[in-house]
């Protein structure tokens, strides 16, 4: 002010500065304030309109990209499933996944006579479920069922036009889902051979291009996608295998205690005046975990019977193996999945029970579904989503973990490692005792046994084996309840040491004129 | 001329505040600002970030003796408008530009005031039952520690 003179007159230029500076100023202000109040405009918009509906999604577009236009957020986190991504025990990277059978020797032997033992891989994510079946060996150098596509494929709108054509209907004549069509579909596919039945599939409309009709959707097949888990028409969360609504129905009849699943309680102590249905009875909690289960279980896929889960006993690994133990074929034989072609026991084959091991486990007790740790809520601005990229937790610890552990990251890691690690040790132990226990029966057999001593042989190995790849096929490496996993192999190692020790002896005491002769 | 000139200036300056002021006052009310002078827990999860930790609170044992207020600031005047705008400005930033941690967690300054709030009303009880639990130092052991559903029920 000093440079202004006695009656308060500014020079022009400086007039002209001040003036532009207070505009410049100004500008700057209520420019950042309209910027901040578009920004707190998109996060109420966020917040009101979780979805808007584009376009049509029915009960037979089984397409994903149809489903994007009206859920891009969902959808945009379900093609990361095509991301190559490995923890320390899961996961794989390249251009098929690394093969397990090479990695860890005693698996392919224990598999010897079924096609587990010519290939046999690290898994990938959902999208890549139909593509490695396919290419599989299991699949292309052995005869295998349709049941395969219950879980690897988009298939229930070819359930559904299927069993709408053995009642001299159509696929446009079906109303809502179609629950009787769906189910005499699945039986009809379930044993006929794959090739046949992922034709079927390719002949079925997936709803796409949408502006064409139906006869011309044709020709693709689909991985997972959203109609399975949700409804077209209120995106509600339903399950949709015939597999799962069974087998849990058999579950909720045994009466086996099922603290970590409340609805089946609630229903049991109803009148039971119809069967246990997940998609009536079950909390949308439940129905975070059940989406899961209708694939990540136990199960007999076929071809002998109708695939079913073996849950009439309970969830528990032994439950099952008496589930089987019980169980005949159609043609009256005891239920097998194959005999071990070096020792001719009959083997029951474990495939991936997460669901059944996770319902042993702490976190099931404490009502944490699948979801809650495999596809955690995230946000995206204001708005709440489920995140579609469903992966290891490991890969997630901020979201997966930390919304109830609140430890740092490197602490949550290190003690999911901990358990994995002694898992994978005791796992080894078990590999390594049934390897032993093989070899002590293949040379009692040489030795020249007896079938009844043999029989007996036959059932620890049988034991040892179901309860070796109970832990094996499951994916956590323990994790999903470490107690019960370190149990299960140990009983593993125990039948495994029955069954040398027995093997042995018998050997030890042969007769040298009656057998023949084994390597000493 | 000279006049016109310091006219128009301070015309022109008061016509560009003005216009600011005005759409500051429209962001502050579309913003609900007011409410954040309120101790109304609806007023925290205005912007939905806190909507689980609202939720939660609704399901958990302090949901009938405590509001977010109660335990999250200090109970002086002073001490309670500093922490409100220093946690206003934060929370702001953060979810403007959507470079907070995921979940979210508390900051150091906040958890000594959490504490100091249990104490508040539970300090005379666990007085002699928890090293330190007459202040709130760092070393102290933070009641939440244990008992961390009282606030917020089963997650969070």
């Amino acid at each position: 002010m000093n440079k202004a003179k006695p009656d308060g007159e500014i020079p022009r230029k400086r007039l002209a500065r001040l003036f532009l500076l207070t505009a410049i100023v100004s500008a700057a202000a209520t420019a950042g304030i309209a910027w901040l109040l578009t920004t707190m405009f998109e996060r109420k918009a966020e917040a009101m309109n979780p979805y808007v509906r584009l376009v049509e999604v029915t009960e037979n577009t089984t397409d994903p990209v149809q489903w994007s236009k009206n859920w891009p957020r969902q959808y945009d986190a379900y093609q990361r499933t095509v991301d190559e991504t490995h923890t320390r025990y899961g996961g794989s990277e390249g251009e098929i996944p690394e093969s397990r059978i090479e990695r860890d020797p005693w698996l392919q032997r224990m598999f010897l006579g079924y096609a587990f033992a010519i290939d046999f891989r690290d898994r990938r994510g959902h999208a890549y479920m139909l593509y490695d079946q396919q290419q599989s060996k299991r699949i292309t150098e052995r005869p295998q069922p349709g049941a395969c596509l219950h879980c690897h494929a988009s298939v229930v709108p070819t359930w559904r036009r299927l069993g709408l054509e053995a009642e001299g209907r159509s696929l446009a004549d079906a109303s809502g889902f179609e629950w009787q069509a769906v189910m005499s579909g699945f039986e009809k596919m379930s044993t006929i051979p794959y090739h046949d039945a992922h034709a079927m599939m390719l002949a079925t409309p997936d709803g796409t291009p949408a502006d064409r009709p139906p006869e011309e959707q044709t020709g693709t097949a689909h991985p997972v996608s959203c109609v399975d888990c949700h409804d077209p028409d209120t995106m509600a969360l339903r399950v949709t295998r015939p597999g799962f609504v069974r087998g849990i129905q058999a579950f909720a009849d045994s009466g086996k205690p099922a603290p970590h699943l409340p609805s089946i309680e609630r229903w049991r102590e109803g009148d039971r005046s119809r069967p246990y249905d997940p998609n009536v009875d079950a909390t949308r909690q439940e129905m975070r975990s059940f989406s899961c289960a209708q694939c990540h279980v136990e199960y007999y896929c076929g071809p002998r019977t109708t695939l079913f889960f073996p849950w009439a006993k309970g969830l528990r690994m032994e439950e099952i193996e008496a589930h089987y133990e019980e169980t005949t074929f159609p043609d009256g034989s005891a239920f097998v999945d194959f005999v071990h072609a070096e020792t001719g026991a009959p083997i029951y084959k474990a495939q991936h029970p997460e669901f059944e091991m996770w319902s042993q486990g702490v976190h099931a007790r404490s009502g944490v579904s699948c979801a809650d740790c495999h596809m955690p809520y995230k946000r995206e601005g204001a708005t709440k989503v489920s995140d579609h990229w469903v992966r290891s937790p490991l890969l997630n610890v901020s979201r997966a973990c930390q919304t109830c552990h609140a430890y740092p990251e490197d602490e949550l890691l290190a003690r999911v490692h901990a358990i994995q690690d002694r898992s994978h040790a005791l796992m080894g132990k078990a590999g390594e005792a049934l390897d032993e226990a093989l070899t002590a029966i293949v040379n009692a057999r040489e030795g020249g046994i007896s079938e009844e001593a043999l029989a007996e042989i036959h059932q620890l190995q049988r034991k040892a084996q179901w309860r070796l790849d109970f832990v094996n096929a499951e994916n956590s490496m323990g994790f999903h309840a470490p107690q019960e996993a370190a149990r299960i192999l140990g009983e593993s190692i125990d039948y495994s040491r029955q069954a040398q020790v027995t093997a042995l002896s018998h050997w030890l005491t042969r007769d040298p004129a009656a057998g023949g002769s084994a390597e000493e | 001329m000279r006049k016109t000139s310091w006219k128009a200036l301070i015309l022109g300056a008061a016509g560009c505040f003005g216009a600011a002021a005005g759409l500051g006052f429209f962001a502050f009310d579309y913003g609900e600002g007011s409410s954040y002078f309120s101790t109304d827990p609806r007023a925290c999860a205005n912007c939905h970030v806190m909507q689980d930790q609202y939720d939660s609170w609704q399901k958990a044992g302090h949901h009938q003796a405590a509001t977010c207020n109660d335990c999250h600031l200090p109970h002086d005047f002073v001490p309670k408008y500093v922490a409100k705008a220093d946690n206003g400005f934060w929370h702001s930033k953060g979810f403007t530009m959507m470079d907070f941690h995921e979940p979210i967690q508390i900051k150091p300054r906040n958890a000594k005031i959490l504490q100091e709030a249990c104490l508040r009303c539970h300090g005379d009880f666990v007085h002699e039952l928890v090293p330190g639990s007459r202040s709130a130092s760092a070393e102290s052991m933070q009641c939440v520690h244990c008992h961390r559903n009282v606030g917020h029920g089963a997650r969070h």
